[in-house]
């Protein structure tokens, strides 16, 4: 009689490994497995920043923009900043579950399912902070194109409607790519609850969400063209939506945004900024849950690959717009690019460069990227970088445009910080309920690497 | 369904065996179960059709069009603003939102659609009351022998099953 086939090592999955262990390993978290004092503790530390972010919200709309410090000649402040960095930090799950699937790489298998949420959460963060920043927040749905009794229609001409259009689209295509992933795991779930009467609700709950899923040979090969199509689909989708958000800029013509450089520049910036946030939520995650086995050493590796590539697009990006200012001979394009050397803000120019170029040349070495918490401070910092960059883009351009007499500084108000820092506390929140109430790895498709490396070392 | 015949196997090569030995016995509607997508196996039962792709094509096209079409009619037709002689039809600034809607339209048919052609959601099964079966979703495979295939023979099943070696088979009443 043949007998189950037991995983080999191969980099990305450890030895030992049968289908019945992953499943029930990774099952186990969510149905069985009490959270531990330290999930606890950062559950309570990150509600209390929701709360912040809910009641800043609610004075926000009480009192108007002007808790914050935005004014003519800086509009855009903390709350467009904050929305381009946490698109930024969507797109790197996106590009793990689609563009690494297309390519078969396999260390997407184990870090796809938590970048799938990680892109999820954040590109719903993004998206209520323009909204936020409206001045009539009740107002927004006049984005939407709807027969009414206004008798107006939107303005299609505008980048800001595109914006509403792509964020729109990647936020229902990520969870539907999310969703239908997690299927399978799903019907696994509720049949592992099902066994047991204390597990009954979430059997339930489970089991509803499942839709009744069986695994039949003919439903897997409708589920795996519909996946793959969902992968190809969302592949120029990803590409799209930062272009699309940095016409929100290029289209203008303030100098330094106004610029060609900006949809590549932006595409860049967003992978390397998600790659650093995948890092930061993979490193306490498979040390919290003891996932060694399933994230390893490969994957950290393979993403700190990933980010030195991303880092030298950017960086280039940065050289572009210098090169761009001066072969223009444009004296309001050059202006920008000195302010920014020399500037109000020079500070966080220089700043942005140690954490975006310098620091991530660490990686080059191969001990930098086997060390698991120099990587997990490296990824802490690339993602404070990333933070200035957006943070440069839309204000230093702002500040100082052409006439010296509508110049004007840009000073953050304690609202602004409120916002920002329990924008992620609210991240981390919805992170946390993610490991807590659904599998963090794809289970199925780790039962298939478990074939697959049982396979290859026979 | 009317009952049949449940096979419970421990790896994937050996339900892939067992479906071709099925669709060799003649079932045209045998059914495998499996915890992962198993290369083959669909095909090894006979599914050639699978329409999803044709589904999610339509829906990328019907997005696009559509969304177009809504453009043109608001912006040239019922709201024309005219803003320094510009064309009304200004098609380039068209795009962003068509290309959008295209790729929304085509993501809602590909996963509609999927679940649509696989009869889903249908939260109660049979198949689910039969022993063992929940293992479908972690570590076992199952090939089922519906009773009403016109080549189910119980007993001459039996036979050319015991060479695959199954961990158990049952027999699921009418």
């Amino acid at each position: 009689m043949a007998t189950a086939p037991t995983s080999r090592e191969i980099g990305v999955l450890g030895a030992g490994w049968t289908y019945a262990s992953v499943s029930d390993r990774i099952a186990d978290i969510v149905l069985t497995q009490p959270m531990g004092r330290g999930w606890w503790i950062a559950f309570a530390v990150t509600l209390v920043g929701v709360l912040c972010f809910f009641g800043a919200t609610a004075w926000l709309f009480a009192q108007g923009v002007g808790i914050w410090g935005v004014n003519i000649p800086v509009a855009w402040g903390f709350a467009i900043g904050n929305f381009v960095w946490w698109i930024g930090i969507g797109h790197a799950g996106t590009f793990i579950s689609a563009i690494l699937l297309l390519l078969r790489q396999r260390w997407r298998t184990s870090i796809n399912r938590f970048a799938e949420a990680m892109t999820l959460f954040a590109v719903a963060i993004a998206g209520i902070f323009p909204i936020l920043h409206l001045g009539r927040p009740w107002f927004f749905y006049w984005l939407v194109p709807y027969p009414n009794v206004m008798n107006v229609w939107p303005q299609w001409r505008s980048p800001l409607l595109w914006d509403f259009f792509a964020i729109g689209t990647y936020i229902l295509v990520s969870l539907m790519f999310w969703y239908v992933g997690l299927i399978p795991d799903l019907a696994t779930l509720r049949d592992r609850a099902g066994s047991a009467p204390a597990l009954r609700v979430k059997q339930h709950i489970y089991g509803l969400l499942a839709l009744g899923w069986r695994g039949e040979a003919r439903h897997w090969a409708r589920y795996e063209s519909a996946y793959l199509l969902l992968a190809g689909l969302a592949t120029p989708l990803v590409v799209s939506v930062h272009t699309i958000v940095s016409f929100d800029f290029a289209i203008g013509n303030t100098p330094g945004y106004h610029s060609t450089i900006f949809p590549p520049y932006f595409v860049a910036g967003a992978l390397f900024s998600g790659f650093a946030m995948v890092l930061s939520l993979a490193i306490p995650l498979r040390h919290f849950f003891h996932l060694e086995s399933f994230i390893t050493q490969r994957h950290l590796a393979n993403a700190a690959k990933v980010l030195i590539a991303t880092g030298w697009l950017i960086a280039y990006g940065y050289a572009a717009e210098i090169f761009t200012a001066y072969y223009s001979g444009d004296r309001y394009e050059i202006h920008v690019v000195e302010d920014r050397w020399f500037g109000a803000y020079a500070p966080v120019y220089w700043a942005m460069l140690v954490c975006n170029v310098l620091i991530p040349q660490l990686l080059w070495l191969r001990r930098a990227r086997h060390s698991v918490w120099l990587l997990f401070a490296i990824s802490l910092i690339i993602n404070a970088g990333m933070w200035m960059e957006r943070f440069l883009i839309v204000v230093s351009s702002l500040h100082s445009d052409f006439l010296p007499s509508a110049w004007g500084m840009f000073y953050p108000t304690i609202w602004d910080w409120i916002h920002l820092l329990s924008s992620v506390a609210l991240f981390v929140w919805l992170f946390l309920l993610f490991v807590r109430f659904l599998p963090t790895i794809s289970i199925s498709e780790m039962r298939q690497l478990v074939r697959t490396s049982a396979k290859e070392g026979a | 369904m009317s009952g049949g015949l449940l096979i419970e196997f421990a790896t994937a090569d050996q339900l892939l065996e067992a479906a071709r030995h099925a669709r060799a016995n003649g079932f045209a509607t045998a059914e495998a179960y499996s915890p992962f997508p198993v290369e083959g196996l669909a095909d090894a039962l006979g599914f050639h059709r699978n329409r999803v792709a044709l589904v999610t094509a339509l829906g990328g096209v019907l997005g696009g069009l559509s969304t177009y079409a809504l453009i043109w009619y608001s912006a040239v037709l019922d709201y024309p603003i005219n803003v320094g002689g510009r064309p009304l039809h200004s098609w380039p600034s068209f795009i962003p939102p068509t290309f959008e809607v295209t790729i929304l339209g085509a993501a809602l048919a590909a996963v509609i659609g999927m679940l649509a052609m696989n009869g889903l959601p249908r939260l109660r099964h049979p198949l689910f009351d039969m022993p063992e079966f929940d293992l479908a979703s972690r570590n076992r495979f199952f090939l089922f022998l519906p009773a009403d295939d016109p080549a189910y023979d119980a007993d001459a099943a039996r036979a050319w099953l015991q060479t695959l070696s199954p961990l158990r088979i049952t027999e699921q009443g009418r």
